[in-house]
């Protein structure tokens, strides 16, 4: 007789997991509610090894929960509030009816809520847990921040979502973190290095949105509600950490320049404050007075036996965050204020804008310690000598470069160089952009050619490179010579590396057979590799061309868009 | 009750000029308070009422000496006190009873209209009830329009409506007032009380028309109509003359003719015209706001405070005590606390990085976004900008499958730059990835490419091999489909679609000899018996034995004699082939045998010794696909009663007395000594092209038309050992070299890949395959690239024969 029969779908992976709507039932929440559950705790569906068999023989398309996670769930204190929640409203709804008014203000009064901040802990056991994840929080908080103050969602909201992002904005501010920014087509990115850990968030440009009706705001509210108490508790903690007072406050000082003005624009005091610290214009009040507590730190490295080489990084990082100390800036009222008040403040340089633009300016267009203006217009009518007119990408580009570029390509009116994406580390055989070359070029320390000589120059490292040498310090002694004769010059270079070529002949052929013979024993070899392993190296070698065809196509065009614009500019070095 | 009530009202109202004089009593009168409560809506006051009952009725003995007072000359001033009355009365009421006039009056009034509604007479005779001129005022509207009539009731009964309340209440002040002066005020409560002087009652008066009188007097004398002896004419005359004709009206009662004074035509029109019948009330008088937010020393009103406000409310018990219920049972919560704690604190104070949940095991923290490259910027290099057929093509594919999900651009300037219309939509899609995305750790293989190359032993240490092509043989005109090459390795054989079969000294590619047969020549193998010359050659279905007459004469001549010694046996069997001798021109040309097949021959191949010869006539489902001739005795047999299949090839071993014979599928390989099949390779491919045999024995290569080569092992499986997949294309033809571990295979790429194949004495060394070269010569014409490939007994040279009608020799 044996044992009793063994069934179908009762052990195993058709045991481990819960379809959605089961786990729906489980819970005996709907589905908005499970929904919402779902993303606060941070729970998400899983893809079963065998879904067949999970979905006991049925194909049809499911969403599968871990069944521990569904029962993780039900321990959830927040699901009894849910279930509150839809009771209170079907009392309010009730007492609607029944035209009971006093019952309706008592219930909203007792208003059933809910606190997320044991999910916080939970989720994010330990601090750096959570600043690691405070990216999409950031950026959702700062798109929340811009929204209309009707509509979409609750003012609350908007105004908590700005205040944590000024907030925010403040700290990365007080700790001088900030290390990339980028200006795409889509917002700004800002990238910033907390506590070890890189944070990267996006912020749309300052224009109202045009809401799109194909996108479900409650479930972006409910991700806002989670992300507000998220990066409420980091700021507390950043702040602490910084020895700053929380909720933020501006230092005596600051506050002191910034009372007289523009008061009366708000109608309420805290208003006006708030307005002010979102200005970015003035720094914060600390809770213990710290004098230069950096350098105490920085002092006891030494003693700890770090070598020369560290050392330098850390000069060189301590450096890149005075990038703009001692330069004043002057912003028009074109420029995005809001962006470029926080990246210089982020470097140590002063801003300050007209009064009537924004609040929290701190001098005046006619201060004549400013050193540069920051202009987005192709001209200004009155100028004053003793400072820089300048494109707002100056600046940016200065903090990607880490280092002060020169100003002259980016004057009034100039065609602005390419802008280029701080985020991207260009490995072999990756396609570099002529620009970054020059940059990093900069960043070594050597004075970078001028434009017109380096692009020639270029075809004439597809020679060699000796004569690139030599052709540099000819250009570099000749400075002011003339087309001419650095044609003729040329031509004798040429003709140079002519002589020196044919010894090279021989060496290479023999290269080259070696070469060949290894090409060919490799050839034999892929002959007999394994069907899998086969399949393997050829979809990886396969990616490779890709990749190498890409960044050739890129050369490609980059060559062709040169060709294109060189008589161009050769004209104009004519006229010129 | 209602009827007692309000005729008790109505009998108040007629008391109204004294309320004046009594205003001061009500003030002094501490037990007013009792009588506040009205009898219209207290039926618990019927105790009361008697009392009342007994005031009214002193009161109204009262009343009608008033009147009588009041004279019937002054109805005029009656009515005028009346007003006066009003008039003050509303003052009062300002003052008195505002709160509860509304709604009691309104009450009390619709009662009214409506019994006055539904029996009309009744009201009269209420009305009646009220003073006499007043009824005589309405009897003289009365005649002239009976709606107009009720319609001033209406109208008088709302102007007195405001008043009525009041009225009522200060009424029944009044009677309070009237305790004082003990009344009695049945005594002239009665039907007949109402008129004085005559007492018929409510009677049609034109029962008295045939009578000289027309009632009785109190006294019971007749009351006589006066005289009226006016006719129409004089009716008539009077009307035009009279100048009072018409405000002149016949009191119905008396009969007598009543001249009706300025003051009561005025009061009349104002009637008819909706107005109040007091000239002197003004309806619009200012508002005064008494009760105000201002807190007046004195008390507003006289009025002494209400019996209810000294009895707990039965109202107010009901809502508490179910307030109190509502509380108890939990359905009322009280108002929660305020939250003291601040909304931020600092979380992680006690930070345990060890309390991670054991969900945490299974959980992978989200992906961060990607990171935006060059071409995101708002200002990117020239090389990232689409051009416009990499636009138009990005706007053709699906938004899914982009690789971009926007289209890079440029702008001049940073304020040029406008909203990204996207920007919701991606947080939202990010969202979503974020809780609704099945997450998997992907084991990204991280291997360098070079490693999955397996090491093998350099070709360079495989040495000796074919490396490049030396000699061509050219000559035929067509495809070249076999080659062979002679044991001693100095000639070599080719037979061609051209019809020839051309015999080639290998060392200098010369052609030695052309022989012409009757078809396109299948197969040719060179006898491998050093010692005979004979070349067998296939063409249609015969197999042709030439004696090429190359190289040792003396072997050639020996060949010859073998065959020509041959003698016919004493019983001729009936065979499958047919043996000839040529002769003739044939044999000039060194045709010696012809075997005639029924079937078309496509292979033939030698046995080691010489002696047997197997040729293949590929047919499905024909027991006769292989036979063997033993040349020596010209004999023929099928070896096999029934084949599986298509045979392909087949193949004597070098050693042992083993057939092998390749179908479709599988190699067969067969005992021909015990007459059984052996072993059943299987060659796991589509359709077996060729087989070579190692020369131990115990190895066997397949080439196959899906271009794979498999290396048995009999000693290990019936499976392949190995299955290289080198050439691109169908393999043709497979070679083993006789001496050096080298195998060779022919494909229609073109290509001849020569391998390094050792076999090992040892057993338990697997053998060790190498591709060594590729060697490459042959052009690809009719998509066939190399036919046959061979190789030379000796040396290790590769010879293969290609479509392109050459025979190549690799060195």
């Amino acid at each position: 007789m044996g044992g009793l029969q063994k069934k179908k779908y009762e052990s195993g992976s058709a045991t481990n997991y819960i379809s959605r709507n089961k786990a729906r039932k489980k819970l005996s929440l709907s589905l908005a509610d499970f929904r919402r559950l779902c993303i606060l705790k941070g729970i998400y569906p899983h893809e079963p090894k065998h879904k067949k068999k999970v979905n006991k023989g049925s194909t049809a398309p499911r969403t599968f929960y871990l069944l521990k996670d569904i029962r993780f769930l039900l321990h959830e204190p927040i699901v009894g509030k849910f279930r509150e929640y839809k009771i209170f409203v079907r009392k309010l709804r009730k007492a609607y009816g029944k035209a009971e008014w006093s019952g309706v203000q008592r219930m909203k009064e007792n208003k059933p809520a809910y606190k997320l901040d044991h999910i916080i802990k939970e989720r994010y056991p330990t601090f750096i847990d959570a600043v690691r994840d405070v990216d999409d929080a950031l950026s959702m908080c700062f798109l929340f921040s811009t929204f209309a103050r009707t509509g979409k969602c609750h003012v609350q909201t908007i105004q908590l979502c700005r205040r944590l992002g000024v907030e925010w904005m403040n700290y990365i501010i007080a700790s001088r973190s900030l290390r990339k920014v980028f200006l795409s087509i889509k917002g700004i990115y800002y990238q910033a290095e907390v506590l070890g850990q890189t944070i990267t968030w996006i912020i749309p440009y300052q224009f109202a949105h045009d809401h799109p009706t194909d996108v479900d705001y409650r479930v972006m509210a409910t991700f806002t509600e989670l992300y507000t108490t998220l990066l409420g508790f980091v700021n507390f903690r950043l702040y602490q950490t910084l020895n700053l007072v929380y909720p933020p406050k501006l230092d005596g000082q600051g506050e002191f320049s910034l009372k007289s003005e523009c008061e009366e624009d708000y109608a309420l005091e805290s208003e006006s404050y708030s307005e002010k610290l979102a200005a970015l214009s003035a720094s914060l009040a600390r809770t213990v007075p710290s004098v230069e507590d950096e350098e105490a730190e920085l002092d006891h490295f030494p003693a700890e036996g770090l070598n020369t080489k560290k050392k330098k990084k850390k000069k060189k990082k301590k450096k890149n965050k005075k990038l703009f100390e001692g330069l004043k800036f002057f912003l028009n009222r074109e420029v995005p204020r809001e962006s470029l008040a926080f990246v210089i403040r982020c470097f140590g340089g002063e801003v300050s804008w007209d009064k009537s633009l924004c609040i929290g300016s701190t001098y005046d267009e006619t201060d004549e310690t400013i050193t540069h203006h920051i202009v987005d217009r192709p001209t200004i009518d009155k100028q004053y000598i003793n400072r820089y007119y300048i494109q707002p990408q100056w600046v940016y580009d200065c903090v990607n470069g880490k280092i002060l570029l020169p100003v002259e390509e980016y004057f009034l009116g100039v065609t602005l160089p390419p802008h280029l994406s701080p985020f991207v580390e260009e490995s072999e055989g990756d396609y570099v952009p002529p620009e970054k070359l020059k940059l990093l070029a900069l960043q070594k320390g050597e004075k970078p050619p001028e434009e017109d000589e380096e692009e020639e120059e270029e075809e004439d490292d597809e020679d060699d490179e000796e004569e690139d040498d030599q052709s540099e310090d000819e250009d570099e002694a000749e400075d002011e010579a003339s087309l001419a004769e650095m044609e003729e010059k040329r031509a004798q270079g040429k003709s140079l590396s002519v002589k020196v070529t044919p010894g090279k002949v021989k060496p290479e052929n023999r290269m080259r057979t070696e070469q060949e013979e290894k090409a060919e024993e490799k050839r034999l070899a892929i002959m007999m590799m394994k069907k899998r392993e086969k399949y393997l190296y050829d979809k990886i070698m396969f990616g490779k061309k890709r990749h190498v065809r890409e960044a050739n196509k890129l050369a490609a065009k980059r060559k062709a868009h040169d060709d294109a614009n060189k008589p161009d500019k050769k004209k104009k070095k004519k006229k010129c | 009750m209602i009827f007692e009530n309000r005729l008790c009202k109505k009998i108040i109202k007629t008391n109204r000029p004294r309320r004046r004089l009594t205003f001061d009593v009500i003030d002094s009168n501490p037990h007013g308070r009792i009588f506040s409560m009205r009898p219209t809506h207290t039926g618990t006051m019927s105790k009361l009422k008697n009392k009342k009952r007994n005031l009214e009725e002193n009161e109204d003995e009262q009343l009608p000496i008033f009147d009588k007072d009041g004279g019937k000359d002054g109805p005029h001033l009656d009515d005028g006190d009346e007003d006066q009355g009003d008039l003050s009365e509303s003052e009062e009421s300002v003052f008195s009873g505002l709160e509860e006039s509304g709604s009691d009056s309104d009450d009390e009034e619709e009662e009214e209209e409506d019994e006055e509604d539904g029996s009309e007479e009744k009201s009269s005779d209420v009305e009646e009830d009220k003073t006499d001129r007043q009824l005589s005022a309405k009897e003289v509207i009365k005649p002239q329009t009976d709606v107009q009539n009720s319609k001033e009731k209406k109208k008088k009964k709302k102007a007195a409506g405001k008043e009525g309340g009041e009225e009522s209440v200060v009424a029944d002040r009044d009677s309070g007032l009237q305790i004082s002066s003990q009344v009695d005020e049945y005594e002239h409560d009665t039907s007949d009380e109402e008129d004085i002087r005559n007492t018929v009652g409510n009677i049609p008066m034109e029962w008295y028309k045939d009578y000289p009188h027309i009632g009785y007097d109190l006294d019971g004398k007749k009351l006589f109509k006066p005289i009226r002896n006016k006719d129409e004419l004089d009716e008539f005359l009077d009307k035009m003359e009279n100048p009072d004709y018409w405000r002149t009206v016949q009191d119905k009662m008396t009969g007598a003719d009543i001249r009706l004074s300025d003051e009561q035509v005025d009061l009349v029109h104002r009637l008819q015209q909706g107005k109040f019948g007091d000239v002197n009330f003004n309806e619009y008088e200012p508002a005064i706001d008494f009760f105000s937010n201002e807190v007046m020393i004195h008390p507003v009103t006289n009025r002494p405070q209400d019996k209810r406000s000294f009895i707990p409310s039965l109202i107010e018990k009901e809502k508490v005590g179910k307030l109190v219920h509502a509380i108890k049972m939990g359905w009322i919560k009280p108002r929660r606390p305020k939250e003291t704690t601040p909304q931020y604190y600092d979380l992680w104070a006690k930070e345990d990085p060890n309390s991670i949940l054991g969900r945490h095991k299974m959980h992978v923290p989200a992906p961060k976004m990607k990171l935006p490259g060059h071409e995101e910027s708002y200002n990117p290099p020239p090389e990232y900008l689409m051009s416009e057929e990499e636009r138009l093509a990005w706007e053709q594919q699906d938004p899914e499958d982009r690789k971009l999900s926007f289209l890079p651009q440029k702008f001049a300037c940073l304020r040029a730059v406008p909203a990204y219309s996207r920007f919701i939509h991606e947080r939202f899609e990010r969202c979503l990835d974020l809780y609704l995305c099945p997450r998997q750790r992907k084991m990204r293989v991280n291997v360098n490419p070079e490693d999955l190359i397996p090491k093998l032993p350099k070709p360079k240490d495989l040495q000796p091999f074919p490396t490049t092509q030396s000699l061509v043989y050219r000559g035929h005109s067509s495809l070249v489909r076999s080659i062979s090459v002679s044991p001693s390795g100095q000639w070599l054989v080719s037979g061609s679609d051209d019809c020839t079969v051309r015999f080639w000294e290998v060392s200098t590619a010369r052609c030695l000899k052309t022989v012409e047969v009757g078809g396109a020549v299948k197969g040719v193998a060179w006898n491998p018996n050093p010692s005979i010359c004979l070349v067998a050659v296939s063409y249609d279905d015969t197999v042709v034995l030439l004696n090429p007459g190359l190289g040792d004469r003396l072997v050639c001549t020996a060949s010859d004699q073998l065959i020509s010694s041959y003698e016919e046996p004493e019983e001729v069997k009936d065979q499958l082939v047919q043996w000839a001798v040529a002769e003739g021109e044939g044999h000039e040309q060194g045709h010696r045998l012809i075997l005639k097949h029924p079937k078309a021959v496509r292979q033939v191949t030698w046995h080691g010794k010489g002696d047997y010869l197997a040729c293949v006539m590929p047919d499905n489902g024909s027991s006769l696909q292989v036979v063997i001739h033993q040349v020596s005795k010209r004999r023929t047999q099928n070896p096999f009663r029934k084949n599986k299949g298509l045979v392909q090839c087949v193949s004597f071993h070098p050693i042992r007395p083993y057939f092998f014979v390749a179908t479709q599928r599988y190699v067969r390989v067969y005992n021909l000594i015990k007459q059984e099949l052996t072993k059943k390779l299987m060659a796991n491919c589509k359709w077996i092209s060729s087989m070579a045999i190692h020369p131990g024995g115990d190895n066997v290569i397949c080439g196959s038309y899906d271009c794979r080569l498999a290396w048995f092992d009999l000693d290990l499986s019936t499976k392949p050992y190995k299955v290289l997949r080198h050439h691109k294309k169908a393999l043709r033809s497979v070679a083993y070299h006789r001496h050096y571990p080298l195998f060779a295979s022919g494909s229609d790429d073109g290509s001849v890949i020569v391998c390094h194949g050792m076999v090992y004495n040892d057993l338990l060394q697997n053998p060790l395959i190498v591709p060594v070269k590729v060697l490459k010569g042959h052009t690809i014409t009719h998509d066939l690239g190399v036919l046959d490939v061979t190789f030379h007994p000796t040396q290790p040279w590769v010879f293969s024969s290609g479509s392109d009608g050459t025979v190549r020799l690799f060195t």
